[in-house]
């Protein structure tokens, strides 16, 4: 796992999301999990904020972890685009948080 | 006994005193005492089937309740009908007695996890939710009859009288417990705090209890009544707080005399304070806080700002220290508040009501029963009951909790209906219902917020999106019950 670059955005107030995006030379296609209180009712539309995410920012593979305590939509949008570009200033071989 | 005829009455003789109708508490010595819950159960006759009253007054932290049905499980009774005014977390307890198929079902209010192990579908037959003030009106009308009320009593004498302002387990106010002791055919009174005769002032007479079972314990006096509760920091629940206080103001009602309600919630609490500074401010001194009382009420009291406090249920140490000492502040049964079938009760004085909601539609109807995931886990409360009687009827939601909305175009389950409710009061805008033109015109021009429900609604979904509908199966397992006894709407089995 030398390569492996982590970045995280967010926190585990309410209204709030902790969002960690891992990027490995491994890792092959998207793995996203999701815990949310609000899976029920939004679970594709949240699916779907993250993956558009990735996909401005040119990352076809990663594991990107979400837990959700309500975030609205454009909070979830901002701690993505955060962890993940976190994650893709990491040099190789270190972990880095907020 | 021997009988005659004397003219058209048919007369007895007599035959010495107490001979042809005995008195239950005859014993001086003794009164009604009995040395256990099985013993008094034995005495009532329980038998299968039949329905158990219980009051809610030591809330969440009861121990009345778990205590009474683990005796009537002990003794082999099945398919009982619990008919409690409120059960709460304590009483998750209860789901093996329902499993095991000692209690058939249940006509009271359900908070917390009762109610969510009946959107799963637990109960066979579903969940009858009645107001405070449609509890007694059923007990009344003869629609819900008891054969056995059990009423947790913090103070009690021999005889039965019983009282909730004193004893280690204090609550207060034993409001919903009049309806039980005086419509159930039998009566049994548990305390952990038995007085010498007579427990001046009760609350509960002796004339309607048959039995006294003192225990160890009746309640967790923290989780019983609170400490002083605290006026929100929450930014956002202090604007809608100070948006009621202006919708209040210009109301037309906020003159000499103004009587009002808002409950122990973080805004109605915040909104009191408000309203609080701004009768000060205008130098007006109301006539009575009706409802759940707490510290705040207390201290309005004190300073002159109202006349009286009528109180149904105690909320904190304070509202129970103040009903034991303060003359303006009354005990007063859920008939007396809130049953229409009375000959008169309080919240037809009311002029405002602050009133929460779990949900608010378009058509102004309001849910305060499930959340918006579908699931069952509030009673009704005094919602409809004060709704229904007051002038002015105003509705607390934030637009969103989480990434929930709470205007909607359709609320899950009609609690409260749309024509009872004025004002809708959110931290982004105020909507007031169409049919009330003379509201409207009052609160116009005074820098608040108004816009229509509909607006609310889609700046709610803007924020949020359209949440998906959650999914219900076929089998409905509560019905709501409007206060008036008709079914106003059912609540469907979560899947």
């Amino acid at each position: 796992m030398q390569d492996q670059r982590i970045g995280v955005a967010g926190s585990l107030e309410s209204c709030d999301v902790l969002v960690m995006v891992i990027l490995s030379a491994e890792s092959r296609g998207m793995t996203l999990e999701i815990d949310s209180p609000s899976l029920a009712s939004f679970g594709e539309e949240m699916k779907n904020t993250v993956m558009e995410i990735m996909e401005t920012l040119g990352i076809p593979h990663a594991v990107i972890k979400v837990q959700d305590r309500g975030a609205l939509d454009c909070t979830l949008r901002a701690r993505t685009e955060a962890a993940a570009k976190r994650a893709l200033a990491v040099p190789a071989g270190e972990k880095v948080s907020e | 006994m021997m009988s005659r005829s004397a003219g058209n009455r048919k007369t007895f003789s007599f035959t010495g005193e107490g001979k042809d109708i005995p008195s239950i508490g005859k014993k001086r010595e003794k009164g009604k005492i009995v040395a256990s819950l099985e013993e008094a159960f034995r005495l009532a006759e329980v038998r299968d089937g039949m329905t158990i009253s219980f009051h809610h007054h030591l809330r969440d932290g009861d121990l009345v309740v778990n205590m009474a049905l683990d005796v009537l499980a002990g003794m082999g009774i099945r398919d009982l009908v619990l008919a409690p005014s409120a059960l709460f977390p304590v009483h998750e307890s209860l789901l093996r007695h329902v499993r095991s198929g000692v209690i058939r079902s249940i006509e009271g209010s359900v908070n917390g996890p009762v109610g969510r192990a009946a959107s799963e579908g637990l109960f066979s037959s579903p969940v009858i939710l009645r107001s405070h003030g449609g509890r007694v009106r059923a007990m009344q009308a003869g629609e819900l009859r008891v054969d056995v009320a059990v009423l947790a009593a913090p103070a009690a004498d021999a005889m039965g009288n019983l009282s909730g302002i004193s004893g280690p387990s204090a609550c207060g106010s034993l409001g919903y417990a009049f309806s039980d002791a005086q419509y159930a055919d039998r009566v049994i009174a548990v305390t952990d705090n038995l007085v010498h005769y007579p427990a001046v002032p009760f609350s509960i007479p002796q004339t309607l209890v048959d039995w006294v079972v003192p225990v160890e314990s009746i309640g967790v006096p923290e989780k019983i009544v609170s400490g002083t509760l605290r006026v929100t920091r929450d930014p956002l629940r202090l604007i809608i707080a100070e948006q009621v206080a202006k919708v209040v103001e210009e109301s037309g009602l906020f003159t000499g005399g103004f009587s009002m309600q808002a409950g122990a919630g973080g805004i109605s609490l915040a909104a009191s304070a408000c309203i609080r500074e701004r009768m000060k401010a205008a130098g007006i001194r109301g006539s009575f806080i009706s409802g759940g009382i707490t510290g705040q009420s207390v201290e309005m009291l004190e300073e002159g700002l109202f006349e009286s406090l009528l109180d149904v249920q105690s909320f904190d140490l304070e509202a129970v220290a103040s009903l034991a000492s303060n003359r303006g502040h009354a005990e007063m049964s859920a008939s007396f508040y809130a049953n229409t079938a009375s000959k008169g009760c309080v919240v037809d004085m009311l002029d405002v009501a602050v009133l929460g909601a779990t949900q608010v539609d378009t058509d102004f109807n309001v849910n305060v029963n499930t959340e918006s995931d579908g699931v069952l886990l509030h009673g009704i409360g005094g919602h409809m009951d004060t709704a229904a009687g007051a002038a002015v009827t105003v509705v607390v939601t934030p637009l969103f909790r989480g990434r929930m909305p709470m205007i909607v175009d359709r609320v899950l389950t009609v609690t409260t209906p749309g024509e009872t409710v004025d004002v809708v009061v959110t931290e982004r805008g105020v909507a007031v219902n169409p049919r009330r033109k003379d509201l409207l015109e009052n609160l116009r021009g005074k820098g608040i917020p108004l816009m229509e429900i509909g607006d609310l609604k889609k700046m709610a979904e803007e924020f949020t999106g359209i949440p998906k509908t959650p999914s219900f199966g076929e089998k409905i397992i509560g019905i709501v019950e409007y206060r008036d006894g008709t079914v106003i709407d059912t609540i469907r089995q979560r899947i």
